[in-house]
């Protein structure tokens, strides 16, 4: 119980604190340092408590930076600046050094001041009033009914909204490709965002709809790219939803004519594709949604079609996921997946080809996982010198923090050991013990499940040294069920030059680290065109940036060239919406950023109406769309008088 | 000797106070007060008092070279002399020991915590003129200035070297040892010793700069302590090291108030027999110097008897502590003829009720014939005169009340929620007018806005040239005054610094008071929707705020610890209430504006006084900070709530504790009885309204004449039946409520998803 207590308590060491004299430039000895740390420590602990009674007196549950920086204020101590954010900020770690840092990205202040597309919907604060308990009985509004409880609607919303949600659901193709789009570039929407996610949070009741399904899906979308929605802690919903498509025994899989597989898939995209973009609106949602592919994964009780999902969404959302998760879990799982491919019964037949489903995808998803890891192992020695003269641009910055050489490295991924305990989500997950396998050990252990299946596809073996670069001019597509040997053939050619022409290749890196790291990289699946995503103006200017930096780069690349042309145009499609997309990341975090005071120039804080209630709740009430009227003529009416018959 | 004494300190504190001005930018208000007001002599006699006493008490020749000192640093030979002429002490001495290292670093350290301790102090200090000050363990810190306390500690600091740091674990292990064999009837009360004695024993550990032991002290025994202290213990446990204990001010608590407990003679005589026995000194020391033990004659209490009181910042409080009269009783209601224009007759006539004249008689009769033997003079406190606008507003009053809904367990009222929306800058603070027809809210944003309620919209009074313009003389110019242009659902008032902390309308809905972090009380027009005054006197976060309910006072409270009483036209306090050991969290009225009761983060309640400053009733029993407190109707009793998320019921003439509520999940943050005060109703944290009977806790009194006197209450264990009814909001923290004179209960809080 002491020893808990003890630890309960911040604690500086003596090294931090020599390491900060020694960045401004003062030697300390051992006994001062000591002697300072223990005395930030208790000033620590002293801050922390009397900024608690900022927190009371506010009326708040959750301590904010600005209590505690009050509470420096009034103990004569300099406040923090710059962390005034709602959320938490990612706090990440430094792996060669003991260091942690969060992050703390550039803010292109000239893009900021000249953006349009400042987020509306702005909510003026207003006092509603409900008769909620009449004579301490009867409940006269039924409580959990109201994603209205935020704001009222105004008629051209709602209509849009009847509009939009009819079209989008309904029969005619041509007409939900056009809501489609309006939906991802409309910039007067942000009131009807949480009507919009409680539309798509209905997938649980159309599950044996795949078509339903498949425009749900695609309406995430449109809103996930819409660059003047702020969506907050939405998110959580939207995931939620997404999470679902991928991971449930959906009732359409029951019918194995149906294509189940490619719903799974593009959700999973989709998934990756919210997360890189606003995962960090909302904290430790990576750590949630790995831990809740993980349970799928090793839940044998889990149909396959479930693991296939678990396993795809791994692999979309990066290597490092697939190595923390499905690595180690790999050996067990095996034996399972072993048993379902050994039989050879007829009645086994269906679900022998949904093993090899599943096998097919961990198998892309372990490539890819080796080929990144050895990527980034010769990576960050070389790559580090003539990659950033090639890179240069707005994500320069991102690319020079030393803790992303691999790069597709979430930008929110919580760091381990220590930092994952200040993630709302990270706590108890068992990533602790977590710690990364050398590559040719890794190797040797997946050679031994998959055998020459994966041999053949890294060509160069465990010999690490030529054949990353390689790696990296093989994407992996994002196709799993398709895991042609035409790639596979392509990756074997380009290995022979691969020794040779070393400076060209690593050229070539200084590009895909910033293809993958970049937001949008991942998402698109080149399969399944989003109705919203043929807007030509944009896809021609990504194109040319594209040239234009493949040009910039090396004219050794040139050999390469049609095969990455075909490539960044196929599978960058989606880059088109990046620079508004990045635009509104700054709009929101900058708006995390604010202090209190300036709030409420945000949107509009989600309802926890959505977000706190389980989904569940809303399971059947996807129809219940056209009756949200009800609610909402009420509260126009009430929206103009306060007045209530006293 | 005290008296010589007295004679010379009296001025030597004034000038304390004036010197301390100088250092202290705005502590011009306090040295003005102590300059208005006579100072009194108890508190400066107390030093005196305690100083002599502290010599008589002890033989030891170190504590009187201390006082000595102190003596000679507050330059007053004369006093020095006599004692050491009575010591039989040799001036030489007395230097020697004075000039020697050890002693000169002590003082040295001391002289710097006195300085670090200076503001803590001067703010306690000022407070000693404007108010006799409570009884109980304030005096000793109050009356001590900002210069003598290091002498003191260094008093403390010559017993606490007695002790071998390696022994105190034996001696606690042994006292406990000892009263776990002890009978079960006084083991409960001896109980009580553990907390004081740890906290002291660690807290002299450290002091001696024995952070080992004091660490394995800690670690050893601080399970044993009672969870309710568990918040205490936490601070106590990060620290480890002289240096920490300055300027923390829990430890200046604990080492300067004396630790209140309540034991049976019985029980005493056990524990003192047993100390002598074992030649005990190391505890017996600390409970003569630390400890103040409240002997009574009769059973020992029990454990639930015991839990239900303690759990304050300092122990119970003394038993005289509550002994004072206080006067409950209401004033008496100025007699308003209620003009019964038509309108009204035949509003009541279509109710059906043809005796309209015999609820009005009634209501009003009542308070008018006869004064109420429990109730203080009616100008015992100066009260504004009632304005024309006042009277009407009272026979509005009036005829509500007559359709006021009878309130009861069978008959609860209907609740409406007051929700802020879209307010992301954290609403902190929220009051409703007493005719409900106007809601302001305090954000944390520094913003105050209020709204109106009634389809009537806000409306400033013209400017000054277009009010020239208007005709004086005509029937409407209440009317013509108000700039039609103006007109809005809601203001927003602009002016302070950091995050309004709460706010009050004045009675008659002119005035709105705000009290904000950036330690400034503000006074805003309603009329022109401007800041009138700024109170500043408060140099710390100003937590609570509350007008009189006859307006034109009002009180405030804050970090600082003093609670004050202001009148609308001085910009100074009129009264300082000096006392609480932490925060004040928050102040309300007494119904008569002749009391104010504070609660505090020390986790007590008093109730002082507003003619003489005495704090009249100290209140303990709650195990966290208290965030709200409401009066009944009658003003007989007081309700408060706090982070325990419990409510306390009171009985303010006989200062007994009457009911403890159980059922809130988290603080709660506010309390109101029902207009006839048959039920109370609660908010808190927890997203619930709940609702208790009242009528029947105060029914369940016991009042034997044992109870009375010794305040030892046997608490039923029926809190849940008075329950009667919880009420969720969805996801919004109930912040404030108020019955309307319908008693239609209002409640009101931010939306918080």
């Amino acid at each position: 119980m002491a020893d808990r207590e003890e630890r309960r308590f911040a604690e500086v060491s003596r090294e931090s604190v020599r390491l900060m004299a020694e960045s401004a430039g003062v030697e300390l000895t051992d006994e001062v340092a000591a002697l300072l740390a223990e005395d930030v420590c208790y000033r620590l602990r002293e801050a922390t408590q009397s900024s608690s009674q900022f927190m009371r007196h506010a009326k708040r549950r959750k301590l904010t930076v600005e209590d505690f920086n009050r509470a420096l204020r009034w103990s004569n101590v300099e406040v923090v600046c710059g962390y005034g954010a709602q959320d938490v900020l990612p706090f990440r770690p430094i792996k060669e050094g003991e260091l942690f840092f969060v992050e703390d990205r550039d803010v292109n202040l000239v893009e900021l001041a000249l953006a349009t597309n400042i987020p509306k919907g702005c909510a003026e604060t207003m006092v509603r009033v409900q008769v909620s308990y009449l004579d301490g009985k009867g409940n006269l509004e039924p409580q959990g009914t109201v994603p209205t409880a935020v704001q009222s609607l105004s008629d051209d919303l709602y209509k849009y909204y009847q509009q939009i949600t009819r079209s989008i659901l309904g029969e005619d193709p041509h007409l939900m490709k056009v809501a489609l789009l309006d939906l991802q570039s409309n910039s007067k929407i942000a009131a009807l965002l949480p009507y919009f996610v409680y539309v798509i949070s209905g997938v649980k009741s159309v599950s044996h709809d795949l078509e339903q399904l498949n425009r749900l899906l695609h309406m995430v979308k449109s809103l996930v790219q819409n660059p003047y929605l702020y969506l907050g802690s939405y998110v959580r919903s939207l995931v939620s939803s997404v999470m679902y498509c991928i991971l449930e025994p959906l009732a359409a899989s029951i019918n194995p004519l149906n294509d189940h597989w490619t719903l799974r898939d593009y959700a999973a995209l989709l998934l990756s594709h919210i997360f890189w973009t606003h995962g960090d609106l909302v904290s430790g949602l990576y750590h949630q949604i790995l831990l809740s592919l993980q349970k799928v994964l090793s839940d044998p009780v889990r149909p396959l079609c479930s693991h296939y999902g678990a396993v795809v969404g791994l692999h979309a959302l990066g290597w490092k996921a697939v190595e923390r998760v499905l690595y180690p879990h790999l050996p067990a799982y095996w034996a399972n997946l072993q048993a379902v491919l050994d039989d050879y019964s007829v009645s086994n037949a269906q679900v022998k080809a949904d093993g090899h489903k599943v096998y097919g995808a961990i198998l892309v998803a372990v490539e890819r996982l080796l080929k990144m890891k050895a990527l980034s192992l010769s990576g960050s020695t070389e790559v580090r010198v003539d990659g950033m003269s090639g890179a240069g641009g707005t994500i320069g910055g991102r690319e020079s923090s030393p803790g992303l050489s691999p790069p597709p490295e979430p930008q929110s991924e919580p760091g381990l050991g220590i930092a994952s305990h200040l993630q709302a989500g990270g706590a108890g997950l068992p990533w602790e013990e977590w710690t990364p396998v050398p590559l040719p050990a890794m190797y040797c252990e997946l050679y031994s499940f998959f055998g020459d299946s994966l041999a053949v596809r890294f060509s160069a073996g465990p010999s690490v040294g030529g054949s990353p670069p390689v790696a990296s001019l093989q994407p992996p597509g994002p196709r799993k069920d398709t895991p042609g040997s035409g790639s596979a053939g392509s990756g074997g050619t380009a290995s022979l030059d691969t020794t040779r022409k070393m400076p060209q290749l690593t050229a070539s890196l200084s590009i895909s680290p910033r293809q993958d790291g970049s937001p949008n990289g991942e998402p698109a699946p080149p399969s399944l065109p989003a109705p919203g995503r043929s807007l030509p103006r944009s896809s021609s200017c990504s194109s040319s940036v594209q040239r234009s930096r493949s040009s910039s780069a090396r004219p050794g690349q040139r050999p390469l060239g049609p095969s990455r042309d075909v490539f960044p145009k196929a599978r960058f499609a989606p880059l088109l919406t990046r620079p508004p997309a990045f635009s509104f990341l700054i709009g929101g975090r900058q708006m995390g950023r604010r202090c209190q005071a300036r709030r409420f120039q945000t949107s509009f804080t989600p309802s926890a109406a959505l977000s706190a209630l389980p989904p569940r709740g809303y399971a059947h009430k996807l129809p219940v769309i056209g009756r949200v009227s009800k609610p909402l003529r009420r509260w126009a009416c009430s929206h103009y008088s306060l007045h209530l018959p006293l | 000797m005290a008296a010589v004494q007295d004679g010379q300190i009296e001025p030597e504190s004034e000038k304390e106070i004036k010197s301390e001005t100088l250092n202290d930018a705005t502590g011009n208000h306090a040295a003005a007060v102590g300059g208005l007001l006579p100072s009194s002599p108890v508190s400066t006699a107390s030093v005196g008092a305690s100083n002599s006493s502290k010599a008589a008490a002890s033989e030891d020749q170190q504590t009187l070279l201390a006082v000595l000192q102190f003596l000679k640093r507050n330059k007053l030979v004369e006093s020095a002399d006599i004692l050491r002429r009575e010591a039989g002490l040799l001036e030489e001495s007395d230097d020697a020991q004075g000039s020697e290292g050890g002693r000169d670093e002590l003082g040295g350290a001391s002289a710097d915590e006195g300085g670090e301790a200076a503001s803590l102090f001067s703010r306690v200090t000022s407070a000693t003129g404007a108010s006799g000050i409570a009884t109980g363990p304030a005096p000793s810190k109050v009356a001590q200035g900002s210069e003598d306390q290091p002498d003191v500690s260094v008093v403390l600091s010559a017993y606490s070297q007695q002790g071998d740091p390696a022994l105190y674990q034996m001696y606690y292990s042994g006292l406990k040892k000892f009263i776990e064999s002890v009978l079960d009837c006084h083991r409960a009360e001896l109980s009580q010793l553990f907390y004081p004695l740890f906290v002291h024993m660690y807290l002299e550990l450290v002091y001696n700069n024995h952070e080992q032991e004091a660490k394995e002290f800690f670690e050893k025994f601080h399970g044993d302590q009672e969870c309710y202290y568990r918040d205490d213990l936490r601070v106590l446990s990060g620290m480890s090291k002289k240096e920490h204990m300055r300027g923390n001010e829990t430890l200046l608590d604990f080492r300067t108030s004396k630790f209140v407990l309540r034991i049976s003679r019985d029980s005493y005589q056990l524990l003192k027999r047993h100390l002598q026995e074992r030649q005990n000194n190391q505890i017996w020391n600390i409970i003569q110097e630390h400890l103040y033990i409240d002997i009574f004659d009769g059973m020992p209490r029990s454990k639930s008897q015991i839990d239900s009181m303690s759990g304050s910042l300092a122990g119970e409080a003394k038993r005289e502590a509550n002994k004072a009269k206080v006067f409950y009783g209401l004033l008496k209601e100025p007699e308003i003829e209620v003009p019964l224009d038509d309108e009204d007759e035949e509003a009541e006539n279509e109710e059906g009720k043809p005796k309209k004249k015999k609820p009005k008689k009634d209501s009003m009769g009542s308070k008018s014939k006869k004064q109420d033997p429990n109730a203080p003079q009616q100008n015992r406190i100066p009260l504004p005169e009632l304005k024309d606008s006042d009277k009407l507003d009272k026979i509005m009053y009036m005829k509500e009340a007559t359709k006021r809904i009878r309130l009861g367990p069978d008959n609860l009222p209907s609740i409406c929620f007051y929700t802020f929306l879209n307010a992301y800058q954290g609403l902190t603070a929220v009051d409703i007018t007493d005719d409900s027809s106007l809601i302001a809210g305090g954000f944390a944003d520094s913003t105050v806005r209020v709204w109106s309620v009634t389809p009537r919209k806000l409306r400033a009074v013209k400017s000054a040239t277009d009010l020239s313009l208007i005709d004086k003389e005509s029937e409407d110019v209440l009317e013509r005054i108000m700039d039609e242009k103006t007109a809005s659902e809601s203001k927003i008032l602009y002016g302070h610094n950091g995050p309004v902390y709460g706010i009050s309308f004045s009675p008659d809905r002119n005035y709105l008071l705000s009290c904000s972090e950036d330690g400034t009380v503000r006074l805003w027009s309603l009329q022109t929707f401007t800041c009138l005054v700024c109170y500043k006197g408060h140099n710390y976060p100003v937590w609570d705020v509350q007008f009189s309910p006859h307006g034109y006072y009002f009180t405030s409270g804050g970090h600082d610890r003093v609670a004050r009483l202001w009148a609308t036209d001085h910009y100074q306090p009129l009264r300082m209430f000096a006392g609480h050991l932490a925060d004040i969290t928050c102040t309300r009225f007494h119904p008569n504006s002749n009391y104010l009761a504070t609660g505090s983060a020390d986790r007590t309640v008093r109730l002082w006084d507003i003619l003489n400053g005495n704090c009249n009733r100290i209140f303990t029993g709650h195990k966290g900070p208290i965030h709200s407190l409401a009066f009944s109707p009658n003003g007989k009793f007081l309700a408060s709530g706090a982070t325990d998320g419990r409510v306390l019921l009171w009985d303010i003439g006989r200062g007994l504790m009457i009911e403890e509520l159980n059922g809130h999940t988290d603080t709660i943050y506010a309390l109101k009885f029902s207009r006839d005060g048959e039920i109370l109703a609660s908010g808190s944290m927890d997203n619930t309204v709940r609702l208790w009977d009242a009528v029947k806790a105060f029914d369940d009194i016991e009042t034997d004449d044992f109870t009375a006197a010794t305040g030892h209450v046997h608490l039923s264990e029926n809190s849940l039946e008075l329950q009667l009814g919880t009420y969720t909001s969805k996801s919004t923290p109930v912040i404030h409520l108020h019955f309307t004179r319908r008693n239609l209960l209002l409640a009101a809080g931010g939306y918080n998803p």
